[in-house]
């Protein structure tokens, strides 16, 4: 049987991508299924994040398999100097399935050439996060009803911000339009602006978080600007405040506009902006469970 | 009378040639193709002067033959060098190096924070633009023009 990981979602076609938002939704209705009884998933957390750990560990638990795994390095033979292939070929021993986070780009791609195991990239340093961005189009599949010609706009940190450009590769095959809205330090790098060229996909950038950029979007992905981004902290004092959305610029928006955030948020949401019904950041993240149950079961070949 | 020595180099009876080397490149070629291994003779010019380029470099291996991924791993520093393949003192063959679509263990990755700079394993970077030469980390997904590329 071909051995699958789950790595980048540059590696994922449009099938396999609408595939594995058709198991997430299936999840959704049956949440609770024996599908990994008798496997072993591990979780290895080489840099600590209880969302994304809780969020796989449920996952796994709700499918009825097991899990092993640490969630931080520093209790693990890594801060002894192993090298990262031994740690996972150990683990390949015990284990059906890896699922692990690393601090270092490209980690994951790595571990899943040194092992016959199915891999899943947790996260690895500011690379990829590609669970989070099927999570993400889960979230805008449910709430838009479609994937196809939406109009997205992200905010705030687009240059560091890995999930703005995973998403960004993910909804390249739905002809989407985005708006991009960040300060000059901070935006879209050129190679995602010639990615998009290539591919004939729309998109505007702006420095101006203004209603009319809000009024036509259908998503809107805000992100955190932070301040460890900044050489000079003169201009993130002057634009920490600027990529703020309130409940009041929100009132002419379009009545499908759903706010997603990957989570966790500063204060770039404020808090009256909870209780409107198109603040989407929080069932956002309960979508990443059955996102990640559909993963899980896709590497496995589960069907 | 004390007689006048000169360097006398020898044509090739069988081996290769390559030339049109960048001058500032000939030792890096040397390098690449492991040529200071060879047990056979080789003749290195530097510096030498040529109308197109102004200054060149070239290279004479006798008894050697190529092959074609072991020769396009110059393409990245000396894209233009013509190699003529000589058998039986004749150029037999004419060719010019291609840039390969992926650099095993040739390329060092400028992102300090990627697992190729990390763990002991060979980089692998895929070409993405063979014209602009941008290169594409296999690992960390990072890419690097032309004017960045660091030789390992």
């Amino acid at each position: 049987m071909e051995k699958k990981s789950f790595v980048s979602i540059a590696d994922c076609s449009k099938e396999d991508i609408l595939h594995l938002i058709r198991k997430a939704e299936f999840f959704e209705q049956h949440p609770n299924q024996k599908l990994l009884e008798g496997k072993v998933c591990a979780t290895l957390f080489f840099e600590p994040s209880t969302r994304t750990r809780l969020s796989f560990e449920t996952a796994v638990n709700r499918l009825n398999g097991k899990v092993i795994g640490f969630s931080d390095a520093a209790t693990t033979s890594s801060s002894k100097g192993e090298t990262l292939k031994d740690t996972i070929k150990m683990v390949s021993n015990y284990a059906d399935v890896i699922i692990m986070r690393h601090y270092l780009e490209g980690a994951a791609r790595y571990a899943s050439e040194v092992t016959n195991m199915p891999v899943i990239n947790a996260g690895d340093g500011a690379n990829q996060h590609p669970s989070q961005t099927l999570l993400d189009m889960y979230s805008i599949y449910k709430t838009q009803g479609r994937l196809n010609n939406l109009t997205i706009t992200m905010v705030g940190d687009l240059k560091y911000g890995r999930t703005v450009h995973s998403l960004l590769t993910g909804m390249s095959h739905f002809n989407p339009t985005f708006c991009f809205v960040a300060p000059e330090e901070l935006r879209l790098p050129d190679i995602y602006k010639q990615f998009m060229d290539k591919n004939g996909i729309r998109y505007r950038e702006h420095t101006d978080f203004s209603p009319e950029v809000i009024n036509q979007s259908d998503i809107l992905y805000m992100t955190r600007v932070q301040r460890e981004r900044f050489t000079d902290l003169m201009e993130y004092e002057k634009v920490k405040n600027v990529y703020v959305l309130n409940n009041k610029m929100l009132d002419d928006s379009k009545e499908n506009l759903r706010i997603l955030h990957p989570l966790p948020r500063v204060n770039e949401i404020a808090y009256d902006v909870d209780d409107n019904p198109k603040a989407y950041y929080f069932e956002q993240a309960k979508n990443g469970v059955y996102a990640r149950q559909a993963i899980i079961c896709h590497v496995l070949n589960i069907n | 009378m004390e007689k006048k020595k000169e360097l006398h180099v020898a044509a090739l009876e069988n081996g290769t040639v390559i030339d049109h080397i960048p001058s500032d490149q000939v030792f890096k070629v040397v390098s690449l193709l492991e040529i200071q291994n060879l047990q056979t003779q080789v003749t290195i010019g530097y510096g030498l002067d040529s109308k197109k380029m102004g200054k060149k470099g070239i290279l004479k291996i006798a008894d050697k033959f190529f092959e074609e991924d072991e020769i396009n791993r110059i393409s990245l520093i000396a894209p233009s060098v013509k190699l003529n393949i000589i058998r039986d003192y004749e150029v037999v063959e004419k060719k010019l190096v291609h840039l390969p679509d992926e650099l095993l263990g040739l390329v060092k990755c400028n992102n300090p924070k990627c697992i190729s700079n990390c763990e002991p394993i060979k980089s692998n970077f895929k070409i993405i633009d063979k014209e602009a030469v941008t290169l594409k980390c296999h690992y960390c997904e990072m890419q690097t023009k032309k004017e960045d590329i660091v030789l390992l």
